[in-house]
């Protein structure tokens, strides 16, 4: 299967510079200028005091498994040849959460609490997801 | 607003047949229910001057509500359709009864159905199935809505010691309640062997973890106390309401483990004046296992972190300290999508009036609870006979 069938993120005005950034190999999140709070997704103000200076800021890329599930039937063709796959949810050092798949180890190792880094996948010449594995 | 408390009550609540309905739309079950419902009510289709919908997945319309009084020539003064996923019926109850006491409409026709068994085409099946979760940001990685709730269940497992028995045994309870409900999709009795044996779809999640897939409807009919006692049957009085939103994606939540069930719950308990003791039978949301769970810690029927012992107590089964799903619930009864938990209205009406086919004892005051989303958009109501007035 094509990765093409993939779902792929349709990429928004607000959400442009953490997908460019993504293509570079660096995980964007958006501080807040007021109260310093951290947040992901990209918003056009801070989710904690509605302030609109916010400053992107590069995440280091550690974190740990917040919680996982491993996939046993995918959601669609593109997805089959991933079997058995993880989501996951990733606390990133930082603080905030993002979903994401765990790769490069074996699913029915991984635990919760488990510490993760960084890991590119890159699935168009457009789009790289940034993905987890094994710190 | 002075309080809701007893100021509207149902008069009539109906159920289409409910499982694999492949001769009827999803239009036409809802004008089945609604008729069915204005048909309990004894009365005639003028007297609605209120109506509310959910849009029907299988065969949607801009303004759905609008399509359903159309089709029926119904005028309403009030009519909208809500969007709250599984939360919806109840949300509707609540602004419903919120009109009713403002004086903006006295007669109030909900009515939900959905055929997400029969008349979804494949491609908008797969479309549905392939896109679940955050466009951007969870989708891409291929989850599915099972995965989500999987998630809250690792959570919950992790923090609590819950096992995967214990998820079993809350499908056990829906099929054995099911197994005496003739209405039911699914009436053959399992065990937990059966559910731990049964396909894993995202771990801990096997297949009988899941809800049903169906075609239904179910409508009721609200109206003020003081014209409650007009109609034919037995009112079944609104004694509180509340709900609670908390996020609509899953890697958004402020708790995998804790959800505005807690918030929902408290302001329906608040306005009601009514604890979790007082409850004799609830009907609460269970589209995956391990949502029953967090329900029962978050509506203060046990503490956090022991619905898996609650349950494998058989607290929830007939006898129990809190007889539950007597329907046979979304696990076992039927799961149309959105209008799901009206199902659990109707059954707690029955349970209200002494007409379920798995009739607790005496009961007075009923529970029901529905969650939206992955865990998202929390409704609860509480139900009363005239006694608890």
């Amino acid at each position: 299967m094509s990765e093409a069938q993939r779902n792929l993120p349709p990429v928004t005005v607000e959400t442009r510079p953490f997908w460019e950034a993504c293509r570079d190999g660096r995980l964007l999140l958006q501080q807040c200028r007021g109260c310093g709070h951290r947040q992901f997704y990209p918003r056009l103000v801070c989710s904690q005091c509605l302030g609109r200076e916010l400053d992107w800021i590069e995440a280091c890329g550690r974190g740990q498994v917040e919680s996982f599930t491993i996939m046993r039937q995918a959601i669609s063709p593109a997805y089959r040849n991933d079997l058995p796959y993880v989501v996951a949810i990733i606390r990133l050092a930082e603080g905030p959460t993002m979903l994401s798949n765990v790769i490069d180890c074996d699913p029915e190792a991984l635990q919760i609490g488990m510490d993760v880094e960084l890991r590119w996948a890159t699935v168009t010449d457009e789009i790289t997801l940034p993905k987890f594995g094994p710190a | 607003m002075s309080s809701l408390r007893a100021r509207t009550a149902i008069v009539a609540a109906a159920d289409t047949k409910v499982g694999a309905v492949p001769e009827m739309s999803a239009t036409q079950l809802c004008v089945d229910a609604a008729c069915r419902a204005i048909e309990a009510a004894g009365i005639g289709k003028e007297q609605v001057d209120g109506l509310l919908t959910c849009n029907a997945m299988a065969e949607p319309y801009m303004y759905h509500a609008e399509m359903i009084a159309e089709y029926l020539q119904i005028f309403p003064r009030y009519c909208m359709s809500i969007g709250a996923g599984g939360g919806t019926t109840f949300a509707l109850v609540h602004h419903a009864a919120t009109a009713i006491a403002n004086g903006l409409c006295d007669t109030v026709l909900i009515a939900t159905a959905d055929a997400m068994r029969s008349g979804l085409s494949k491609e908008r099946a797969f479309a549905l199935m392939s896109s679940a979760g955050h466009p951007q940001f969870e989708s891409p990685y291929g989850p599915s809505i099972p995965a989500f709730y999987a998630l809250i269940a690792q959570a919950h497992m992790h923090a609590y010691g819950t096992t995967p028995e214990q998820l079993a045994a809350v499908a056990v309870n829906a099929r054995d309640y099911a197994s005496r409900n003739p209405a039911a999709q699914k009436r053959e009795p399992i065990t937990i062997d059966d559910v731990l044996a049964s396909r894993m779809i995202a771990d801990p999640l096997h297949v009988l973890d899941c809800s049903l897939v169906s075609d239904g409807g179910a409508a009721i009919i609200l109206t003020s106390a003081e014209r409650a006692r007009d109609f034919p049957g037995e009112p079944v009085y609104l004694l509180g309401a509340g709900e609670g939103h908390s996020h609509e994606h899953i890697s958004q939540a402020r708790s995998l483990t804790t959800s505005a069930a807690v918030e929902s719950g408290q302001r329906a308990y608040t306005m009601a004046g009514l604890g979790p003791r007082d409850i004799d039978v609830a009907e609460l949301y269970d589209c995956f296992t391990p949502v029953l769970l967090i329900e029962l810690e978050d509506l203060g029927f046990c503490d956090k972190g022991a619905a898996g012992e609650f349950v494998l107590a058989g607290e929830l089964g007939p006898g129990g300290s809190l007889p539950t799903n007597t329907h046979g619930g979304l696990l076992a009864h039927c799961h149309p999508g959105n209008p799901g938990s009206m199902f659990s209205l109707t059954e707690a009406v029955r349970q209200l009036r002494g007409e379920s086919c798995n009739q607790v004892a005496g009961a007075e005051v009923a529970l029901a609870h529905a969650q939206g989303g992955i865990m998202s958009s929390h409704a609860t109501l509480i139900l009363g006979t005239e006694a608890t007035r």
